[in-house]
């Protein structure tokens, strides 16, 4: 009892603890000086959704992070060979398929695409603002083609990897010949498992649109999966040169 | 209501307490060098500690009655906290916390940071579903080498290591099921596993070290007192998890001596 | 106007579904959704609890039958104590204090009228339902259930020849698990962009109940860790099924050379840990969020130190990700990493002391109410101690020698991670059960649980320190086979007893759950007289949680007993609030 201190008014007044009656900021949820995006419904879905695929992409970037710890430990291990009592290390580096690079341009290619279907989109946005209108304008065409444009070369980039993978094999190296093939094979694999996803949501953006969805929705899954398609093409651009160079 | 919480908090507080300081089930009694430094550092912590434990659970029971809504009581204080308070008490904390880590510092350093002394004794500990084997390296000092293909756990001993009988180091090898030491010499350990993770576990040694497939583990400790000691597996291995174990026997090193002679001559 | 044609997005989250399955099955609304994931932990932990009940019998009565189960078989033993572990683990701890109160209560405590996805919200309950039935059916294919523990290391857990239920068992296991992160993931998510992107008005992130913060940051430990484990369960699905050779090294399996090599099993538990860890936080922060909350409704007063337990809270989950080495003192790791980790470790448990410092604090001066929630509450606090209080002796490698993988261990975790966080669960039900429901729990029945689970718990797993400072290793499925532990098996057995009597009294708590849905005493909106957003509302609360309008905040979570104010507890959404201090 003698250790508290008998008096209850410690504590900076300042804090935004307890009311003082005052209404609070006119600002809305929030706090921390943010700017006032107004009453807009789209701004807010907008930056909604980029915010859950900014925290979408966080969470997928520490899967590749665990990849890439396994992969410099494996690496670097040595092991216990049992005839001799040494450690010796047993990685040999594979020699990667020049197709990867095509493969790469390719997949650079398609995210100049999106970007370009993303803007075009964000364009049409705005002028059916400003013209109060929910459909899309007649310039929904070059959108579209665009968009289909970056799925024909999302597809062609996994068609690619299947390729580069069945040239791999040929060349004697599969999933289990050793630990560097292992590594090539999960990589790419991963990585394309997860372009897949973003093809599908493509797929989706096209279907919204020739069925004349509202253009503001249109907008949002176009703008999300762009920024995810251009992670897509960054996260390659990682994978490829950890497995060319870093060994 | 909180009168019940209180003595409730403060029976089980002291109950466990009891047993805690009457040792009722406790640690066995240390036969190696490290166990008195290891036990001198765990009854530290478990003083400071105990201390801790008492007095939270005394006070929590304490205020679960002296608080209690009784109707004619006062209103609750209100207060957010007291920021020099919370200042102290992390301060407190976290002396007393890292305090500890960094006193048992040097008796971790001891054991694992610096590699046996040579002259030690050496035994390889060999941990398989769901049996110990000990080799001894012979007068030659050298382990022969063992082979994989050669690993056949049905014959026991030199073939459960898949001993390579071929190579003139493994002619004096001693594959042995008990581990027998001399007594206040250094012993070198180094543990492999076939299969899965064991772990090589000696109680009265205050000894744990895992068994990993695809290392050798060098470690070591020094006995200190004859006896039989209990060596049991801590790592789940499998469905004889439960009744993996061996017999560490310490003996003086004359009988060490003419143990290890008895395994050679069999060999012959 | 203009922007409301072009926006026209219909929100369509916030009309209420019609017909069945929109209503009660494919729900959008976190409320169905929080209380689906409830009810799958409910069965879940019945699942656990019976496993546990063979294990406890099978320790201290080996051979005996049982009728239909038949005799439990060492391999069998060993089975069951894997699926306890996970099915606790994942599918109670890791569901209902986070899918389940979690979903069901941050957007009202918050003031939104939803999650920020609806639709991935309702997916992440259904992948989470999938993995629980996929977790189910290794139970019943060939070789049954897998036997290499919930950490999974291998090369047990890698090779099929290793052990019965390392076949397709296995394989389910940790197919179950991968379904389970991508889950959670979604969850984590969910659970970020709506605490950070749709708090009402005037809800500032400082006046958050604690159990928005706990749930925020319980869900960024989750997002940050879960897509590692996600990585090593699809390293171990290879290393089983394809050839590779990450984690098993050159072994011979009974005499057979296992056809991997160069792999090594460190790198599995490097890769588990540095997930296991920050799970164990994901399992408590939620529990621990809520007990500041009910400690300060029901003493009458603020929480004391509201900034230093959000702070204490942040460094939790910062420093959760730093001392994952701590379960790997004796694998083998190298000895200098070791003493780092145990420095960090050690560290962690100074948040951890403060919170419990400014529990007491709360207490001290109040006016407690013991309705049943802060039976539970206060319980907590008591087993949040004593499983702490264990922690720095295994923190310090030294003191891990003896007692790394004993039943030490096995008491510290379950005081501190299962029971601690179990009465969390317990205590959420108590307190929102009259919200969601529309009705009171009966206290008396309440009560008798509480007393029950409180002393019965202690009669379980404190026994446990004693045991393995003894030197008595976990995971045994029996102890008759050496004498060393003969003098041990009276504890097991008084144990064993305690869990009878435990698991029984659980059986109340949900006789009470079901019949006071049907039968209990009508709740009226605020019958805690508590101040967070969700009393405000009706009950249960509407569609859209609020009613149609927005509700606008202007007070901290925990204004209660303030000088001068007519009642002794202030809405935070009450503007008429009298200048505190």
């Amino acid at each position: 009892m003698a250790i508290f201190t008998p008096t209850v008014s410690i504590g900076e007044p300042s804090t935004t603890l307890g009311g003082n009656g005052a209404p609070p900021p006119e600002r809305y949820g929030g706090d921390d000086g943010r700017s006032n995006y107004g009453s807009s419904g789209f701004d807010m879905r907008l930056r909604r959704a980029r915010l859950g695929m900014g925290v979408a992409i966080a969470g997928i970037v520490m899967v590749f992070v665990s990849f890439t710890s396994a992969y410099i430990v494996r690496q670097g291990l040595p092991t216990l060979d049992s005839r001799t009592g040494n450690l010796v290390r047993d990685w040999i580096p594979v020699q990667l398929p020049r197709l990867l690079l095509i493969n790469t341009f390719v997949l650079l290619f398609s995210g100049v695409t999106m970007e370009l279907a993303r803007r075009q989109a964000a364009r049409e946005a705005a002028i059916a603002r400003a013209a109060a209108v929910s459909t899309a304008s007649a310039s929904a065409d070059s959108r579209i083609s665009w968009l289909a444009l970056t799925v024909v070369l999302g597809l062609a980039f996994l068609t690619g990897q299947w390729m580069a993978w069945r040239e791999l094999a040929a060349s004697g190296f599969d999933v289990a010949t050793s630990p560097s093939s292992s590594f090539v094979y999960l990589l790419t694999g991963m990585h394309g498992l997860h372009l897949l996803g973003g093809i599908f949501a493509l797929l989706f953006a096209g279907a919204a649109s020739l069925l004349r969805r509202p253009i503001a929705s249109q907008v949002v899954v176009l703008d999300v999966t762009g920024w995810y398609w251009h992670f897509m093409a960054l996260l390659w651009v990682y994978i490829f040169c950890l497995m060319e160079f870093a060994h | 209501m909180g009168l019940v919480l209180l003595i409730v908090i403060w029976l089980i507080t002291f109950v466990s307490s009891y047993f805690f300081l009457a040792k009722t089930w406790w640690l066995p009694t240390g036969a190696s060098a490290a166990a008195a430094g290891i036990d001198h550092h765990f009854a530290t912590t478990y003083a400071v500690m105990g201390i801790v434990f008492v007095a939270a659970q005394v006070t929590l029971g304490l205020f679960a009655w002296k608080y209690r809504d009784g109707g004619s009581s006062s209103p609750a204080r209100y207060s957010h906290g007291n920021n020099r308070l919370e200042l102290i008490w992390t301060m407190l904390t976290a002396v007393l916390f890292i305090g500890l880590t960094l006193m048992s510092g040097s008796i971790w350093a001891s054991e694992r940071f610096r590699p046996a002394e040579p002259g030690a004794v050496q035994v390889e500990v060999t941990g398989m579903q769901f049996a110990w084997y000990f080799r001894y390296p012979g007068p030659d000092g050298k382990f022969g080498a063992t082979k994989p293909e050669l690993i056949d756990p049905t014959g026991g001993g030199e073939s459960a290591v898949g001993l390579d009988t071929t190579d003139p180091a493994s002619k004096d090898d001693v594959v042995a099921g008990t581990m027998y030491v001399p007594v206040n010499r250094e012993v070198e350990l180094i543990l492999r596993a076939h299969d899965v993770i064991h772990s090589f576990f000696v109680p009265a040694m205050r000894f744990k070290q895992d068994a990993v497939p695809g290392l050798a583990i060098h470690m070591h400790f020094t006995p200190i007192a004859t006896g039989d000691y209990d060596i049991f597996c801590a790592e789940l291995c499998g469905l004889g998890h439960y009744r993996m174990h061996g017999m560490l026997k310490v003996v003086s090193q004359e009988e060490y001596d003419k143990w290890l002679a008895a395994r050679e001559a069999e060999k012959q | 106007m203009a922007t409301r044609e072009f926006a026209a997005h219909e929100s369509h989250a916030h009309a209420a579904p019609q017909g069945f399955i929109r209503k009660w099955v494919f729900s959008l609304d976190h409320k169905v959704i929080g209380l689906q994931y409830y009810f799958l932990a409910l069965t879940a932990v019945f699942v656990g609890m019976f496993l546990s009940l063979l294990m406890r019998i099978h320790v201290i009565w080996p051979s005996v039958t049982l009728p239909l189960l038949g005799q439990i078989k060492p391999e069998t033993y060993v089975s069951l104590l894997t699926m306890h572990g996970t099915i606790m683990v994942f599918f109670v701890l890791t569901t209902a204090p986070q899918g389940g109160f979690g979903n069901y209560f941050l957007p009202i405590q918050i003031g939104a009228a939803d999650m920020a996805f609806p639709v991935i919200n309702m997916l992440s309950f259904w992948v989470t339902f999938l993995a629980y039935l996929v977790m189910l059916a290794a139970f019943f294919v060939t070789g049954g259930a897998p036997l290499h523990g919930w950490t999974g290391y291998p090369p047990l857990s890698a090779l099929q020849s290793a052990g019965p239920g390392e076949g397709l068992g296995a394989d389910l296991w940790v197919i179950s698990i991968a379904l389970f992160c991508v889950g959670a993931l979604m969850s984590a998510l969910n659970f970020i962009t709506t605490t950070l992107d749709m708090r009402a008005k005037g809800m500032t992130m400082m006046r958050m109940p604690l159990t928005c913060w706990a749930w925020f940051i319980t869900a960024i430990l989750g997002l940050l860790a879960f897509g590692v484990l996600l990585s090593a369960g699809i390293l171990l699905l290879l290393d089983r099924n394809a050839g590779t050779s990450f984690y098993v090294p050159l072994v011979t399996v009974n005499g057979q050379l296992a056809g991997h090599k160069g792999g090594s099993p460190l790198l599995w538990q490097h890769l588990f840990w540095f997930f296991g860890h920050p799970e164990v936080y994901i399992a408590i922060l939620p529990a621990m969020g809520l007990c500041s909350q009910l400690l300060s409704v029901f003493s009458r007063k603020p929480i004391f130190g509201y900034k230093a337990m959000v702070y204490a809270m942040l460094s939790i989950g910062l420093l959760g990700f730093m001392v994952w080495g701590h379960h790997m003192f004796m694998s083998g790791m190298s000895p200098y990493s070791a003493f780092a980790f145990s420095i960090m470790t050690m560290a962690i448990g100074v948040p951890s002391a403060i919170k419990t410092f400014n529990w007491l604090g709360t207490l001290w001066g109040s006016r407690i109410r013991f309705a049943s929630p802060m039976l539970f509450a206060i319980g907590f606090v008591s087993l949040f101690v004593s499983g702490g209080i264990s922690g720095p002796f295994l923190a310090q490698p030294t003191l891990d020698i003896p007692l790394h993988d004993t039943a030490f261990v096995t008491g510290h975790f379950h005081l501190i991670m299962g029971v601690a966080s179990i009465f969390g669960i317990f205590a959420a039900t108590y307190y929102w059960f009259p919200k969601m429901f529309g009705r009171m729990m009966n206290e008396t029945l309440a009560r008798v649980h509480f007393w029950f689970t409180f002393v019965g718990t202690y009669c379980i797993f404190m026994p446990m320190h004693y045991l393995g400072m003894a030197g008595q290793p976990r995971r045994y499925s029996q102890f008759t086979e050496f004498h060393y532990f003969d003098h041990l098996i009276p504890l097991n057995t008084f144990m064993t007893y305690a869990a009878f009597v435990t698991i029984a009294a659980q059986f109340i708590f949900v006789l009470n759950l079901f019949w006071s849905m049907k039968a209990g005493k009508k709740a009226s909106d605020n019958p805690w007289e508590a101040t967070t957003l969700e009393w405000t509302t009706a009950t249960p609360p509407p569609h859209d949680n609020f009613g149609g309008h927005t509700p606008v905040v202007y007070n901290g979570p925990y204004e209660y007993s303030v000088p001068g104010a007519p009642s002794d507890h202030v809405m935070q959404t009450d503007p008429t609030i009298v200048a505190a201090h």
